[in-house]
């Protein structure tokens, strides 16, 4: 098992060198010059020339590409050409903010996900059923901005219970420790704050879980129902078990395996992905970070962005391959 | 000499409402298992032979299936009526069940601990874990399983399919049940492992006196296993009595068939002898003897009235006009109309 992983660290080095080189190439290719876009367009031409002297964007492409990898070894991910701060000391709240918010929208859909799918499997055919599937197949169909708008409009304006933008109260901000706030205001004791957080996170973390938790729920449902079907199943009830332990021990364990890769691809997604949801909700996290980088054609911010959304892509994916072995004893690697 | 009847069923019927309509399974067929017996339950598939044992279980697929009519009575109390709860405490306890395919019948996440001690400490709330584990150990030494300290950790895929079924049988007897309802046990295992799984239902059936319904479309298994037989073809029961009877007289046409289908190694034939046709879809045949069709000794009377079964023999009755017909020109044998 741990040559195994070991393995898949290895080969974690040419997937991202190679990732690397592309994103590289891909964002030169966008017209607009860091320079120029700092600088304004009132600049004379010799303080872009200068500027862009000084940024190292005069050297040949290869040449600026073997220096980000030089330093990329070094583990030093660049300085934002807007902020001359490193981006490695700027990115962690952004990520922070992803991380917190994708995974609570993560632990929504699985939850809600995963078990409407097993009852409507259970129940086939049943008023359940039919309603799960439509509202799932509904989730899925959802434009996610239209789904953010419309939360906001009805629970923030019209209800007014919700805030609709941002990760906290702008006059009583969270004192960042971990910058992940729902753990930094339990650190400090601080619940009144941490209710503020969670309810800034509701609207947010529901809208993106709509779709990852309507493909959980059909997923689940379809696994489950061709599960309920084998004999094991059938053995298990021949021995008087209680039908919610067959389904909840027996079946879903085999049902789980399809549904977990589809969990760890989209929390993938959620991570790198979330740029709507957190433009909509003025969530400060990677997707608009990242964005704005190439408003202002910031090349190392955007890089070094994309790079880290790859890298958790693939853990995740490793960590999903890691599971399954977990899961199903037949799966061995090696 | 005369033992309890443990399980009679009376009168069952077992429909699944398709989209084609209702389909009768099983169609009114009592019968009855003795205490202590190896009862054998033969015919092709398709006549409905699983569906009965499933029926008794409680476990038809539902929908589309269920029990219509008719009493499963086990020593007097009538299953059939009983809800999904009540039948719980039966299932595993009472009434234990095999399944043919021991490859697909345990569940492949689970260790083999885990699946044989499942039942005892489902129906022994208050067994701690290590005690359930002395248990199912003691069982798989009865089965016949070897290291079985070890396999209580290993998982199904670990296993031979012989030593499955094995497992599966010591998972259905971990509760002693009484009756143990064995459905094609031997149908997925290569010839010399059937031999063996079939000695030990036998051993097992002796000494533990649990009573066997073996379902199969085997006649050897059951020639070699049973005391008695019921033949069963579409949903109704063609035939039933002793095993040895049945073999060297056979009444009703389909059993003759299926005897003479089997091949005797000491005659060298060309072609084998088969039942012509096939089995009729479960409902398709109205009006009739089921088995007219494909009856070598059909007549105008078989095509318009369904035959009742008719007594035979102390212990022996057949569902055919012929044996009704005969009645005047065999002698020893009484023929009495059973309805």
């Amino acid at each position: 098992m741990l040559r195994y992983i070991g393995r898949r660290l290895l080969q974690l080095i040419p997937v991202l060198l190679g990732m690397t080189f592309i994103v590289f190439l891909i964002i030169r290719a966008i017209p607009g010059d860091p320079a120029q876009v700092i600088l304004g367009q009132q600049a004379t031409k010799e303080a872009v020339a200068a500027l862009r002297a000084s940024l190292g964007l005069d050297n040949p492409w290869y040449i600026q590409y073997f220096h980000y990898l030089g330093d990329l070894i070094t583990g030093d991910l660049g300085e934002s050409m807007r902020t001359k701060t490193p981006v490695a000391d700027e990115l962690w709240p952004y990520l922070a903010a992803t991380l917190e918010l994708s995974l609570c929208a993560m632990i929504l859909a699985v939850i809600i996900g995963v078990n409407a799918g097993i009852i409507s499997a259970w129940f086939q055919n049943s008023w359940f059923d039919y309603a799960a599937m439509i509202i799932a197949l509904i989730g899925v169909s959802m434009p996610i901005f239209w789904l953010g708008l419309m939360g906001q409009w009805i629970f923030g304006i019209q209800l007014d219970f919700l805030p609709t933008s941002g990760r906290e109260d702008p006059r009583n901000p969270v004192n960042p420790i971990t910058s992940l706030y729902l753990i930094d205001t339990l650190i400090q004791g601080r619940f009144d704050q941490f209710i503020v957080v969670l309810q800034h996170l509701i609207l947010p973390a529901l809208a993106l879980a709509t779709i990852p938790m309507a493909i959980i729920a059909r997923m689940t449902r379809s696994s489950m129902l061709e599960v309920m079907r084998s004999d094991y199943v059938r053995t298990a009830r021949s021995k008087g078990q209680k039908m919610f332990f067959v389904v909840y021990k027996h079946a879903l364990k085999n049902a789980i395996i399809p549904v977990l890769t589809v969990i760890g691809l989209q929390t993938g997604l959620l991570l790198g992905g979330a740029i709507l949801t957190e433009t909509i909700f003025s969530w400060p996290g990677i997707g608009r970070y990242i964005y704005d980088a190439i408003g202002f054609r910031d090349y190392p911010v955007i890089q070094s962005g994309i790079l880290i959304v790859a890298f958790i892509f693939i853990m995740i994916n490793l960590v999903v391959d890691i599971l399954y072995s977990i899961i199903d004893p037949r799966i061995k690697y090696n | 000499m005369e033992r309890k009847e443990l399980l009679q069923v009376k009168g069952l019927e077992t429909t699944f409402f398709t989209e084609d309509g209702a389909i009768p399974a099983v169609d009114n067929i009592d019968f009855s298992l003795r205490e202590g017996e190896i009862l054998g339950i033969v015919g092709e598939s398709g006549c409905g032979k699983s569906v009965t044992s499933l029926s008794i279980m409680g476990l038809v697929p539902s929908p589309p299936g269920k029990v219509t009519n008719g009493e499963i009575l086990l020593e007097g109390t009538d299953l059939a009526k009983f809800s999904d709860k009540e039948m719980r405490k039966i299932r595993g306890k009472e009434v234990a069940m095999i399944f043919q395919e021991p490859m697909t019948s345990l569940n492949p996440l689970f260790t083999i601990g885990n699946q044989l001690t499942e039942a005892i400490l489902i129906h022994n709330k208050k067994w701690s874990k290590k005690k359930a584990e002395e248990r199912a150990i003691e069982m798989m030494k009865l089965v016949g399983l070897p290291r079985s300290e070890e396999l209580l950790k290993e998982y199904p895929h670990q296993l031979s399919g012989g030593m499955r079924q094995r497992v599966m049988i010591a998972m259905a007897l971990v509760c002693d049940p009484k009756i143990l309802i064995a459905d094609e046990p031997t149908t997925a295992l290569d010839v010399t492992i059937q031999a063996q799984i079939l000695q030990l239902m036998r051993d097992l059936n002796k000494r533990l006196n649990t009573a066997v319904m073996l379902i199969t479309h085997d006649l050897g298994v059951v020639a070699e296993t049973c005391e008695r037989v019921v033949v069963m073809y579409s949903g109704q029961i063609v035939e039933e009595g002793p095993v040895d009877l049945i073999f060297k007289d056979p009444q009703h046409p389909y059993t003759k068939g299926l005897i003479q289908s089997v091949p005797d190694m000491r005659f060298k034939k060309d072609r084998l002898y088969s039942i012509r046709g096939n089995v009729p879809k479960p409902g398709s045949i109205k009006q009739g003897c089921r088995f007219a069709a494909r009856c070598e000794w059909a007549h105008e009377r078989c095509l318009q009235e369904n035959p009742t079964l008719y007594q035979t023999g102390e212990h022996h009755k057949t569902r055919c006009f012929l044996v009704s017909g005969k009645e005047a020109h065999i002698d020893d044998r009484a023929i009495v109309e059973s309805k």
